[in-house]
């Protein structure tokens, strides 16, 4: 029983996680129809910020809100500078500018920081919570701040006049303009705002599979299979899509025989493709239908 | 009566397609004007021209300023209001979050809690429904949603894209007597386009009628509805 709810713990930690890119990917699916392949690469880049802010001397939490901070700005300009010229381009051309600055990002990275795996602090200290076997204080942090992050997200969508704004932009654009909205300034802010949740996630996982360029791209994966498994086109659903891919991923490496840390992510996958064969808009989305 | 809103010229294009030549159409401070004409002549263009909502070329004047060329969330905030075709519901939102879409422009919360009630005012069904999905509402009461959400805006002109459509008769009743009474107490002027000409013409002081794109009589509500061959040809009465 302890074993279950160390692995369920464990498994919501870093569910959390997938959960904020998963998020971030479909606040950007909402605002321009794209799926952001450079999600991680962003997440990954503000994170080598957050280290190198750290490295000449920063306290953590001033690095951290620093780097929140940059990464918002980040994404509202790459979305300005580089997304707003293509706006109607056909779907290849945006994949195309996606992988490229998944290349850049990547590259970059490793050209002004190295290649070489780094630590990265974290600030819940290490051992477990209270002492107990139960669930480890860094995981614990994650979880905290996660959920205090979704919260903050769900009140600011819900109860505010901006984030309702934004998310008639993102439901009808041209409905959206009808009432006076800058639909373009919505979408900004919706990268801005992916972005800034990519950095706290990268931020925060970046103590558990260290420091270096590539650190994201797996995250990356379990993010879009969370999403895609909550429905890209609800956000709550793929925040539990995130949190269903940490715990099953942990739970089937832990109970399937045979299966060990090498097929986690292969058994994820799988029982994500299963749910989609039977639910092929995700969990809770809705199928969109196109007029030809 | 100075002109509220008034084109010279007003050309319309979809991509290369010209759809709209050389308009010159006005609404006076305070009016009601109607556009008619049969299916395809450009009347909807027309309404998306003034808006931003449609690539067009020639002069687009509202209150003396010129809006041609601005994007239509320029346009909006300036004093327009547009109920499209369609009615643009956010069904997702519920009625209440559709009308405070519609004031999203404005910062007084107790002018706009104030006007939520004036609207529920007018239309009471809306207020029954008020927590309600709008994509769950009939079709009558998304139509008095989408001129709920118009007026939430406070606009000096209101651009209404067939607001009979589709609609019950004692429906569209009902909504006509609201329109008139929101030009006389509010003093909004309007330009309606409607395939029903009878009713649109009992309302309106103003009158146009295009055809493929090109005015082919304008004058007052009465001289339009009044002429025979008019009446024959175009309006099918």
């Amino acid at each position: 029983m302890g074993l279950f709810l160390h692995q369920v713990l464990a498994g919501i930690a870093t569910g959390g996680i997938y959960a904020c890119m998963g998020l971030a990917v479909v606040m950007i699916y909402q605002a321009i129809d794209h799926l952001n392949f450079a999600q991680g690469e962003m997440a990954m880049f503000s994170t080598f910020v957050a280290w190198q802010l750290i490295q000449w001397g920063a306290p953590y939490w001033v690095a951290f809100l620093a780097t929140v901070a940059i990464s918002f700005a980040a994404g509202v300009a790459i979305d300005r500078i580089v997304f707003k010229p293509i706006h109607g381009a056909p779907v290849l051309s945006h994949v195309v500018v996606f992988i490229a600055m998944l290349s850049i990002l990547n590259s970059g990275a490793g050209y002004i920081w190295d290649y070489q795996i780094k630590t990265f602090p974290s600030p819940f200290g290490s051992g477990n919570l209270f002492g107990q076997n139960l669930v480890s204080r860094h995981d614990a942090g994650m979880i905290a701040v996660t959920l205090m992050m979704l919260m903050a997200l769900y009140f600011f969508f819900r109860h505010t006049r901006i984030g309702l704004a934004m998310r008639a932009a993102a439901a009808s654009p041209d409905s959206a303009r009808l009432a006076g909205i800058r639909v373009g300034w919505m979408v900004a802010l919706g990268w801005g705002m992916a972005a800034a949740i990519g950095a706290i996630a990268g931020m925060m996982i970046a103590p558990v599979v260290f420091l270096e360029p590539n650190m994201m791209i797996s995250i990356l994966l379990y993010g879009f299979a969370g999403a895609v498994l909550g429905g890209l086109t609800s956000p709550g659903g793929a925040v539990l899509g995130g949190f269903a891919v940490g715990v099953i991923e942990n739970l089937a490496a832990t109970y399937i025989p045979g299966a060990g840390r090498e097929l986690k992510l292969t058994i994820a996958l799988f029982i994500i493709v299963a749910v989609l064969i039977f639910k092929p808009g995700g969990l809770f989305g809705r199928r969109v239908v196109s007029r030809v | 009566m100075t002109a509220l809103i008034e084109t010279r010229g007003l050309c319309a294009f979809y991509g290369d397609v010209q759809v709209l030549f050389g308009l010159d159409l006005a609404v006076e401070e305070g009016g009601i004007t109607a556009l008619l004409g049969a299916n395809g002549a450009g009347k909807t263009t027309t309404l998306r021209a003034l808006c931003g909502m449609v690539r067009s070329r020639g002069e687009i004047r509202f209150a003396g300023q010129s809006i041609a060329g601005l994007l239509t969330e320029t346009i909006v905030r300036r004093g327009i209001a547009h109920v499209p075709e369609g009615r643009g519901t956010f069904s997702r939102q519920t009625v209440e979050e559709n009308l405070q879409i519609g004031a999203i422009t404005r910062r007084d919360r107790a002018g706009i809690a104030a006007d939520i009630e004036r609207v529920y005012g007018y239309f009471p069904r809306l207020k029954e429904r008020r927590n309600q999905q709008a994509g769950t509402l009939s079709g009558g009461e998304q139509q008095m949603l989408a001129v709920g959400r118009a007026m939430m805006l406070r606009p000096r002109l209101m651009l209404l894209d067939e607001p009979s459509f589709g609609l019950a008769p004692m429906i569209v009743e009902e909504m006509f007597a609201i329109f008139g009474t929101l030009n006389r107490r509010e003093r909004m002027s309007m330009l309606i386009v409607e395939q029903n000409a009878a009713l649109v013409l009992a309302l309106a002081d103003r009158a146009y009628l295009i055809e493929t794109g090109s005015l082919v009589m304008a004058g007052s509500a009465s001289e339009v509805g009044g002429d025979e061959n008019i009446r024959r040809s175009y309006l099918g009465y």
